[in-house]
């Protein structure tokens, strides 16, 4: 069993996660990426910057890593968040996730990344041509109002 | 351990859009015995009063754990006021 955590500026190698991952009680491993889009509604989106709440953000990524591993049985989790500034398509987010069957799989990484964005304390700042804006998220508990 | 006049040192810490609407990201207060988070937050909307009009339910983090309105904070504390996170 093994649960990685981080936080940072680095860029998020896919790839690399994914070979790290499996071990031989997997038969599943499920990977999602959040990439950095091009528009927000119909304004052309620049750039994106993300800060955080540094130390809660660990925590709570730890936690949510936790409760993945105990709820659905996952023998392995990663979860990363880059901060700072991201370019269109830079990948933003990574979850990934090992279990023995490839229900758990869909379910855990879905539960990870809707947990990670409704409670850890990451904020995205949107880069248009004619200026910044925050943007405005969900509450813990809410549902996410942006569509899927 | 309170300080020689009853009073409790709180840290707060403000987040992203917050911190650039008071102008500040951490200050330091000294705060009465029992008082609550919603205590807290009555004082921060008197001392900066141009976010205490643009914040309406700030989300609230006391040790870097949620924490409601009616929370009573303990002397050394670090609370944090932010707006509804985005990451992702």
């Amino acid at each position: 069993m093994s649960v990685r955590v981080e936080i940072g500026k680095a860029r998020l190698d896919p790839g690399r996660v994914l070979s790290s991952l499996a071990c031989p009680a997997d038969g599943a491993v499920n990977l999602f990426l959040g990439v950095v889009r091009d528009h927000h509604q119909s304004r052309r989106v620049l750039r994106l910057e993300y800060h955080a709440y540094g130390a809660m953000a660990k925590q709570k990524m730890q936690q949510i890593a936790d409760e993945v591993t105990e709820r659905f049985g996952a023998t392995s989790v990663v979860l990363l968040h880059r901060l700072g500034t991201l370019e269109i398509g830079d990948v933003s987010v990574l979850v990934a996730v090992a279990t023995a069957h490839r229900a758990e799989s869909f379910t855990a990484c879905r539960h990870a990344i809707e947990r990670i964005k409704s409670e850890v304390p990451i904020w995205k700042k949107e880069h248009f041509e004619d200026g910044v804006a925050w943007v405005e998220g969900c509450r813990p508990g809410a549902p996410d109002p942006s569509p899927i | 351990m309170n300080g020689p006049d009853g009073l409790m040192l709180v840290t707060v810490k403000f987040l992203a859009s917050y911190a650039e609407q008071v102008g500040e990201d951490e200050v330091d207060l000294m705060l009465p015995p029992s008082s609550t988070v919603a205590d807290l937050l009555d004082q921060l909307r008197q001392r900066f009063p141009r976010w205490g009009k643009m914040v309406d339910q700030p989300l609230v983090a006391r040790n870097l754990e949620y924490v409601r309105p009616e929370q009573v904070l303990e002397d050394g504390d670090e609370v944090a006021f932010f707006p509804p996170v985005s990451g992702g």
